[in-house]
């Protein structure tokens, strides 16, 4: 086997389903932290293939040097997040088929972070509001293999680890997206879910050590600036249900302290599953 | 040569999945100052893809279970070619691992008294899976990353600096183990973002690399797994052992081709599903090993009614060890029973209820829903095997984890070599994982700690790393002038080199023909050039990544060649049956060329030399776990009478 390495085809052509391999019109953003822009491709897609397979295809015959960031390929890793035609996605769980054949693709970096690169871009911003969450505080009275938790208590936290941190979130959250200046005060959906997630653990001790975590959501984790769109619910890959499971019962336990017209109104609006 | 930056630390592991958090957890709360090197996103690894779960004999489920029959399984599992002390240490040390982690935060599925759950799984004879649904491997990571992140949160409060001792650096990549003499003195990096170039001087270097899958064309595994460890080790003088064993998982995804590779846990075989040919047969009931025979079910009807009761019935064969489930599965499609895609069908939807599909196998259900229009709930699964595990690895001590032959060097998790013998059983990795990533962490924290003198990094060998890693900018043809390689076509001659000659059946003329083929390749990987500059490049990554994975290609089929029998994850066409005089024998591979890689070698010697070790007898109490008639399958005679 060999690999043409000037037309947008390549060897596993031929095994891709014969007759509905078609050529597709891409536009991927090149460039760096200087600027850059839009490029036009032209490169062949097979059947069954995802957005991911057509940026692999493009390295491979046409860009060698397009930067990408990816790993697992199957949607459990959360590397490979870009905005398809301004949604923001996974590259490997996008699959052709979704769009019609004349369609112009177009792929960008995610927008709320900076670039490094063409399609990788600094992340860091998430790292820095994980490291601002203090870590599960274990019970004093119970050693290794004494913890006994049941299933249904368990069930809520569980659905917030489902996460795979593709910060896709985070992206498309308006609080950070077009505010570069919120990011300090905010830590973004991903993060007060992760608050949401150690105050439903069933064994937290995080009160005996004087920590309240309902509290922290709002005084230093930003909650307050969160209202309620729902955008970080509809762009999770995992299906969590980040706003109506995590950052609404958050609100409701902050209420107590302090009062938040946003509870009020998500009350009204929000749908929950029974 | 330009300036590098250098960086001092004790304790430096490469690789950040279960094995590297696991071993810098420990080393760090050892008081070694850690620095990690990985080359994703920190808690991206290659384990967040493990599905099943750990396994460990807590006994939560069943109170039979304890590590002796986990010791069992294992061995019977490895066809008895495990390093029979790691085998044992992993058994025993596993619960309290598994544990551990709940201290830390993880959220494991449960049983109804509230305890960790365990489910069934291929050669395990109880069930002994700690799982989160079918992403465990997230459910690790996550946990240690964040035990990582809480002791960075520590460090701050106590020097005002997250990093004073743990540090992560993310998308950097190792290219070589520095040595000072004998002795490991560091390692030379890059970090992708920038393309700069750094070394961080250590008198420990732990490596925790994964495995080498990415040189097979059909793999579950990650763009990661280009054997990047097991390069370094060689490069740096340490052996590999073992390496003709390579994991195909009998299921992964068949179609369409894109996804083809992709893991289909085995919990759906665990949790009741069935495997069928194209004539809607349960085919496994055919493909029993004799060894096997007396545990495994006769008929459909005991196997189904084992689910419910398990002391009075036996485990239906579909949970056989992977190594016998992929070799049935490929006869089947070979014999033209195979489903139209070239597998067969894997079917829960006839055997659950779609909602408890839905609870218990979630992955599952998403991943062929969105990748294959495929609803699990309603019809079968088209899967066949795919390569998921290199069992060989580097040489290491069973206690320590020490690389055999160089000081200051450890190994732990899939790079490390001899804890599964010839076949991995699910669930046990991820246990490795955690069971030598910390006995890794702890011992190289203790050699750091011992050493009296800081080894010295010397000046030529950064210079010498450096030039090695910027050769495919400056790259030319065979002629001066003409084109360099493609480094992307040359992984793609690679990948289907070894699937076509080395893959799951082997027969020498292919073999010898891979080395050829492999000989050619690496001529070729000297003149792989890359376009762009070094920021973000991963053409340029790609073609350093290029070495590793010919290197150990070549120690697969070389090992696999010599290895005149079939083992587990070895199997040869031409010598189709397990010797017991082959039981005892490791294969060392080493590294034959004096220049130490730099050099291109001569083709037919390759750069490999292969040994022959004879290995250590199994200690009596452990032996006395079995029976005699069943160790009369597996030892020599003259084992048997020692």
């Amino acid at each position: 086997m060999s690999t043409s390495t000037t037309s947008g085809t390549d060897s596993d052509s031929g095994t891709g389903g014969g007759g509905s391999a078609y050529d597709a019109r891409f536009r991927v953003w090149r460039g760096d932290v200087e600027g850059g822009d839009l490029k036009d491709f032209t490169v062949r897609v097979n059947e069954g293939e995802v957005v991911l397979d057509i940026i692999h295809r493009l390295q491979a015959t046409q860009a060698p040097d397009l930067a990408v960031r990816w790993n697992c390929k199957a949607g459990k890793c959360g590397s490979c997040s870009a905005e398809i035609n301004g949604r923001p996605r996974l590259m490997c769980m996008t699959r052709m088929s979704v769009f019609a054949r004349e369609d112009v693709i177009t792929v960008t970096p995610l927008r709320a972070f900076p670039v490094v690169r063409d399609l990788v871009t600094d992340v860091g911003f998430n790292y820095t509001k994980a490291r601002e969450v203090p870590a599960f505080v274990p019970p004093k009275d119970l050693g290794p293999g004494e913890y006994r938790m049941m299933q249904e208590d368990v069930d809520r936290s569980q659905e917030f680890r489902k996460c795979i941190e593709c910060f896709l979130c985070q992206d498309t959250c308006h609080v950070v997206r077009d505010h570069e200046e919120n990011k300090t005060a905010f830590a973004g959906p991903r993060f007060l879910m992760r608050v949401a997630e150690l105050d439903m653990h069933p064994l937290d001790a995080a009160a005996d050590t004087g920590l309240d975590r309902k509290a922290t959501a709002q005084e230093e984790h930003g909650l307050g600036y969160c209202n309620i769109t729902k955008c970080c619910t509809e762009v999770c890959p995992e299906g969590i249900h980040i706003t109506d499971n995590a950052l609404i019962p958050l609100k409701e336990r902050a209420v107590d302290r302090k009062y938040d017209p946003l509870v009020w109104l998500g009350n009204k609006i929000r749908r929950r599953p029974t | 040569m330009a300036q590098v930056e250098r960086q001092q630390w004790d304790v430096v592991v490469v690789g950040a999945g279960g094995a590297g958090l696991r071993a810098a957890i420990e080393a760090r709360e050892q008081g070694a100052r850690t620095a990690v090197i990985c080359k994703s996103l920190f808690g991206k690894a290659h384990t967040v893809m493990a599905e099943g779960g750990i396994a460990a004999s807590m006994g939560n489920v069943n109170s039979g279970d304890n590590w002796q029959v986990h010791f069992r399984d294992t061995l019977r599992g490895g066809k008895f070619l495990n390093q029979w002390r790691m085998a044992e240490l992993h058994a025993r040390e596993a619960p309290d691992r598994v544990w551990e982690l709940e201290t830390w935060g993880a959220l494991f599925d449960r049983t109804k008294d509230g305890r960790i759950s365990q489910r069934n799984f291929g050669g395990h004879e109880y069930p002994r899976l700690a799982h989160v649904g079918d992403r465990t491997g997230l459910e690790l990571i996550r946990t240690l990353q964040q035990k990582i992140v809480a002791l960075q949160q520590e460090d701050e409060r106590e020097f005002g600096d997250h990093e004073a001792r743990l540090k992560v650096f993310q998308e950097c990549t190792v290219t070589r183990v520095l040595k000072d003499g004998e002795r490991v003195s560091g390692a030379f990096c890059y970090e992708r973002e920038s393309g700069r170039f750094f070394v961080v001087e250590a008198p420990s270097v732990v490596l925790a690399t994964g495995g080498i899958g990415k040189s097979f064309k059909v793999t579950s595994n990650s763009w990661e797994y280009t054997g990047d460890g097991h390069a370094l080790a060689l490069l740096a003088g340490a052996p590999l052992l073992n390496m003709e064993f390579v994991q195909f998982h009998p299921t992964g995804m068949v179609w369409p081709p894109s996804v083809k590779g992709i893991l289909v846990t085995e919990s759906v075989r665990g949790d009741g599903g069935v495997l069928r040919n194209s004539d809607g047969k349960r085919f496994m009931f055919d493909y029993i090993p004799d060894v096997f025979k007396e545990k495994y079910a006769e008929s459909e009807q005991e196997g189904d009614r084992w689910y419910e009761d398990p002391d009075n019935n036996r485990r239906p064969p579909e949970l056989l060890p992977r190594d016998e489930v992929a070799r049935a599965i490929n006869a089947e499609v070979k014999a033209g029973r195979g489903s139209p895609h070239g597998g067969v069908f894997l079917d829960v939807s006839t055997r659950m209820p779609a909602d408890v599909i839905r609870r218990r196998l979630p992955s599952m259900y998403h991943q062929f829903k969105e990748l294959a229009d495929v609803d699990i709930t309603a019809e079968a699964m088209e899967v066949g095997p795919t390569c998921h595990y290199v069992m060989g690895g580097i040489a290491v001590e069973s206690d320590t984890a020490a690389a055999r032959g160089v000081p200051g060097l450890f190994a732990a998790g899939e790079v490390a070599g001899g804890m599964h013998g010839s076949n991995r059983l699910g669930g046990n990795s991820l246990s490795d994982l955690l069971v030598f990533g910390r006995r890794a962490g702890l011992y190289a924290a203790r050699y750091a700690a011992e050493s009296a003198t800081a080894p010295v990094v010397d000046e030529a060998l950064v210079d010498a790393a450096a030039a090695e890693a910027l050769r495919p900018f400056s790259a030319e043809g065979p002629e001066a002038g003409a084109a360099p390689e493609n480094p992307y076509t040359l992984h793609q001659e690679l990948q289907q080199t070894m699937n076509d000659l080395v893959g799951i059946i082997r027969r020498e003329g292919e073999m010898a023909e891979a080395l050829d083929k492999l000989a050619e390749l690496r001529q070729r990987a000297r003149r792989a050039g890359v376009e762009g500059h070094r920021q973000f490049n991963p053409g340029w990554h790609l073609a350093l990544d290029l070495r590793n994975m010919l290197l150990v290609s070549e120690c697969v089929a070389r090992a696999a060649l010599e290895r005149t029998e079939s083992r587990g994850g070895h199997t040869r066409e031409d010598h189709p049956g397990m010797s017991r005089d082959w039981r005892r024998v490791n294969l060392l591979c080493a590294l034959a060329d004096p220049t130490g890689g730099l050099a291109a070698t001569d083709p037919a010697r390759g750069q490999i030399a292969l040994t022959r070790v004879t290995t250590d007898p199994i200690r009596p109490d452990l032996l006395a776990l079995f029976d005699k008639e069943e160790l009369v399958k597996y030892l020599a005679e003259e084992e048997l009478y020692e």
